[in-house]
């Protein structure tokens, strides 16, 4: 470059126009891209390495890996325990969460005034913020003892009553899949709660006018304009949190009961998958730990195809909904 | 003897050539010593945004040292046209210029030119006040910065001057400390010209600088033009056809072309000349119906 | 309501069926919220009142007794040693990434295949439930380079990247694109405009983020189950050899027939709460202060 003195109004030449891309640049950008690469990697990373150490007990099962008898001492691997317990406990957190999750996101974007949602959202922050292993140390150590006099009350009430023995009658125990389902709604709640809210704030707000123009109260308001716009998300809402639900380990390995057993009983004590691998994990050798990192990858599997529907459903929601 | 003056009697009567060690790939561009010579010449330059073409055939020339108003309806390109001056429309995805745009004598265009390299030369006002989020002495300090100049003391100077050129300095000279994001929208405006003047830059273009200010701030924006006018080469783009007669040496009017078999609309340059000329005594109807309000 | 001639239109409020659904809907609603209320007020008041009885600076330094000792022995010590190593680790490991990694997203990638897909698989990978980021490690390292609390931190930096990720992306929306324009107009680079103006921009709202983020890898245990081997002793190296941290404590202490063992873990749950909240709060003052874009 030559001599600069200033371009403006003298016969200085101005600066040169021709320049290599800095190499800072170009190494910025392939520096980033790399780091985002990162998510894939890890995702196919964690496929392929926890099959890999699961294969052992693929091999040996077959299709017995879906067998009712689960015996390590016998050598016997069978996960359908686990995956009944995975499903009903899932079930029940997400009967109890959906409703009141779904209440509470309504309440904040329909009922409150702005000024008390603040504290209803950081009361919403703050459940979301209890770490797992504390919600299992209150449940197994307060909850369950308190919660197993009340199973025992119901369980006797509804002995002889023909189906709600089967669901609700002896045996009971605190620590059962129902505890856990409780526990696990408790957990799920702020994540449907904050999804919900999100689909059900991109209702235009001239649908919800035209509703109360007519003369509708809030409930009809609801029923007819911001339903309809927001059930396809809420559904995605919905299997977000069925998604967190069933990986949930440390709360359900606490207070679920560790019996690997299938019963329709609600009070009687079962396991979970994540359950049972965090609980027996540390003695497990061999095909036994080949089983358990096994039902990590079915417990992956299962997660992973759930939040992928949920992250479609709902990414469609809010873009229709904005739209 | 004689060879000294003759050299110093040919310097003076021809442009002098860039003295370039070796040969740079790129034809630099030249420096002209005369005020009034061409600082950008563009040839049938067309903008597309994807396949649809904002700008059709615009060919005109900037002059050294004068204020140029691009004026005309909305819709009509002279933004676009104006980006394409610095390469801004770069940064729209899809966006593409054909035909030719050269400053001082070389192509902005060309094969090997860095728009980096061509924004520091040419700077840009926007329509609204855009000062980053940092302290004023920031804002300013933040182009020389990044061109390399981190001793404080010159950067000290270069605030300085930019501010007062920018008549910004008397106003914040006691609080260079705080963020420009405090400033009134005259007094953002004015940093931001500052901001871009701190590069000495060879050429500011600025988009309808003045539409968010108020009268007041207005005003002080053109006399800062007009201040500056001297020292720079300013292009403005303003809906506001009395400041195009307040400020501006040349006006160029565009408008909209409409294709009514196609349903299509391109922006065109219809006249270009002495601000005088084309508001005293336009010679296309359109730019006659358009100076004296009958059209939008 | 129909108007006949020569009537006062009557503006009261209707009475029956559908003004008591309505009520009793918004009651509902209510009542959904005090649900939840009730088991986090419960659970927060618990553990206070067990834990607080046994914190002290004794407690939150001394060395972890056996289970039998009784409460007044002891404390917590390596686990609170190990909690700040490893995730300290995983947080140095997890935000620059997860940084790097939105910048691509909203910078470079913008809408392009490559783009949306790595942000969807982002926010699918928050799904993955921990214990598996725990045994990928476990597969992939530990089986290798034995149990460590580096293992722990992979574990865990895993956990947040897709989090940092996301809320990095989103606070790097909300940069105003008139800011970029203004520095590119100073003739910056893409890596220059955005290093200097909008991650400065975004840093308030991509910090809090980080916090959240760090607020939940503190909490976390199962991940750690099967990469750091939970131990009683104190291990200042993370990278040699076995660890704890404040949770495993709490998990490996919470089936203890022993109450010494039980109360340090309610002891222990004080402190994750405690550290927890901190964080948080914090992310909110961030937030709070140091958000604004333009004028």
């Amino acid at each position: 470059m030559t001599q600069q003195t200033g371009p403006a109004g003298t016969a200085g030449p101005a600066r040169p126009l021709s320049q290599r891309r800095p190499f800072g640049d170009r190494s910025f950008q392939i520096i980033t891209l790399g780091a985002g690469l990162l998510v894939l990697v890890i995702l196919v990373l964690i496929a392929v390495s926890t099959t890999q150490q699961a294969a052992p007990w693929f091999k040996a099962e077959g299709w017995g890996i879906f067998g009712k008898t689960w015996n390590p001492p016998s050598n016997q691997f069978g996960a359908l325990a686990f995956i009944y317990g995975t499903a009903i406990t899932s079930a029940i957190a997400i009967i109890m969460a959906v409703p009141v999750s779904v209440g509470i996101a309504l309440l904040l974007t329909e009922v409150v005034p702005y000024r008390w949602a603040r504290p209803i959202v950081y009361v919403i922050d703050l459940l979301a913020v209890v770490p797992s292993v504390v919600w299992g140390l209150w449940g197994i150590l307060v909850f369950v003892p308190w919660i197993a006099k009340i199973y025992k009350s119901i369980g006797s009430a509804v002995t002889g009553i023909p189906v709600l023995e089967n669901l609700f009658g002896p045996p009971t125990s605190g620590a059962s899949f129902f505890t856990a389902g409780i526990i696990l709604a408790f957990m799920i709640t702020p994540i449907v709660t904050s999804l919900s809210r999100e689909v059900i704030a991109t209702v235009p707000a001239i649908d919800k006018e035209g509703a109360y123009a007519l003369g509708a109260t809030r409930l009809e308001m609801i029923q007819g304009a911001v339903w309809p716009h927001s059930k396809g998300g809420i559904v995605g809402a919905v299997l977000l949190g069925l998604g967190r639900a069933m990986g949930e380990t440390i709360a359900a390995a606490l207070v679920i009961g560790s019996s690997a057993v299938i019963t329709s009983h609600l009070f009687a004590p079962g396991d979970s998958m994540p359950a049972v691998i965090a609980n027996q994990f540390p003695e497990a050798t061999g095909t036994f730990r080949a089983a358990l990192i096994g039902l990590g990858v079915l417990l992956f599997a299962f997660t992973i195809i759930v939040n992928v529907i949920a992250r479609l459903i709902v990414g469609r929601a809010i873009e229709q909904g904005s739209a | 003897m004689e060879q000294p003056e003759q050299e110093s009697v040919t310097s003076l009567q021809q442009p002098e050539p860039v003295a370039e060690p070796q040969a740079p790939p790129v034809p630099e561009p030249q420096g002209y010593a005369e005020p009034g010579s061409p600082v950008f010449d563009a040839e049938k330059v067309s903008c597309y945004y994807g396949s649809f073409r904002a700008v059709t055939d615009v060919s005109l020339s900037i002059y050294e040292n004068e204020i140029t108003a691009f004026i005309g309806p909305s819709g009509c390109g002279k933004t676009t046209v104006l980006r394409t001056l610095n390469r801004m429309n770069d940064l729209v995805a899809g966006a593409r210029v054909e035909g030719d745009v050269r400053y001082r004598g070389a192509s902005l265009y060309g094969k090997d030119v860095s728009p980096i390299a061509v924004r520091r030369n040419i700077g840009m006002v926007f329509q609204k006040p855009n000062p980053f989020p940092k302290s004023i002495y920031d804002n300013v300090a933040y182009g020389p910065r990044i061109n390399g100049e981190h001793n404080r003391g010159k950067l000290d100077e270069i605030v300085e001057r930019s501010l007062r050129q920018a008549a910004l300095w008397d106003e914040v000279k006691d609080r260079l400390k705080a963020s420009g994001l405090g400033l009134s929208g005259g007094q953002a405006q004015r940093l931001c010209i500052a901001r871009t003047l701190a590069v000495e830059p060879d050429v500011v273009l600025m988009d309808e600088p003045c539409s968010a200010l108020d009268p007041i701030a207005t005003s002080a924006i053109e006399d800062l033009m007009r201040d500056i006018k001297s020292r720079y080469t300013i292009v403005i783009v303003t809906h506001n056809m009395q400041q195009a007669t307040r400020v501006s040496d040349r006006t160029a009017f565009y408008s909209v072309l409409r294709n009514e078999e196609s349903d299509t609309r391109t922006g065109v340059l219809v006249e270009y000349g002495r601000t005088q000329q084309i508001f005293e005594d336009p010679q296309d109807p359109r730019t006659e119906a358009y100076v004296t309000g009958q059209v939008g | 309501m129909a108007v006949t001639a020569g009537q006062q239109p009557s503006l009261r409020e209707e009475k029956g069926w559908r003004r008591t659904k309505n009520r009793i809907a918004t009651v509902l609603m209510v009542v959904a919220f005090v649900l939840v209320l009730i088991p986090l007020v419960l659970v927060l008041i618990t553990v206070v009142a067990r834990g607080a009885k046994i914190i002290s600076w004794q407690f939150l330094t001394a060395p972890i007794p056996p289970s039998v000792a009784p409460a007044s022995e002891g404390g917590i010590g390596p686990a609170i040693l190990g909690t700040f190593l490893i995730v300290g680790l995983a947080t140095v490991m997890a935000v620059p990434l997860g940084i790097l990694g939105a910048i691509y997203l909203n910078e470079y990638g913008g809408k392009g295949v490559l783009a949306r897909l790595i942000g969807f698989m982002a926010d699918v990978m928050t799904g993955v439930p921990s214990i598996v980021m725990g045994l990928f490690i476990f597969s992939i390292w530990v089986l290798h380079f034995q149990f460590s609390g580096f293992a722990g931190a992979l574990a865990l930096g895993c956990l947040m990247l897709p989090v940092v990720i996301r809320s990095t992306d989103e606070m790097l929306k909300l940069v105003p694109n008139p800011l970029r324009e203004g520095s590119y107009a100073l003739g910056a680079t893409k890596a220059r405009v955005t290093m200097t103006v909008v991650l400065p921009a975004a840093i308030g709202g991509i910090v809090s983020g980080a916090l959240l983020a760090i607020a939940r890898a503190a909490g976390e245990t199962a991940p750690l189950l099967f990469t750091i081997l939970t131990v009683t002793t104190a291990n200042p190296n993370p990278f040699k050899g076995p660890n704890t941290s404040i949770p495993s404590q709490i998990f490996s202490n919470a089936t203890s027939a022993f109450t010494g063992a039980q109360d340090r873990a309610w002891g222990a749950a004080l402190t994750l709460i405690v550290i927890a909240f901190v964080l948080m709060l914090a992310a909110r003052i961030i937030t709070a202060r140091f958000t604004r874009y333009s004028r």
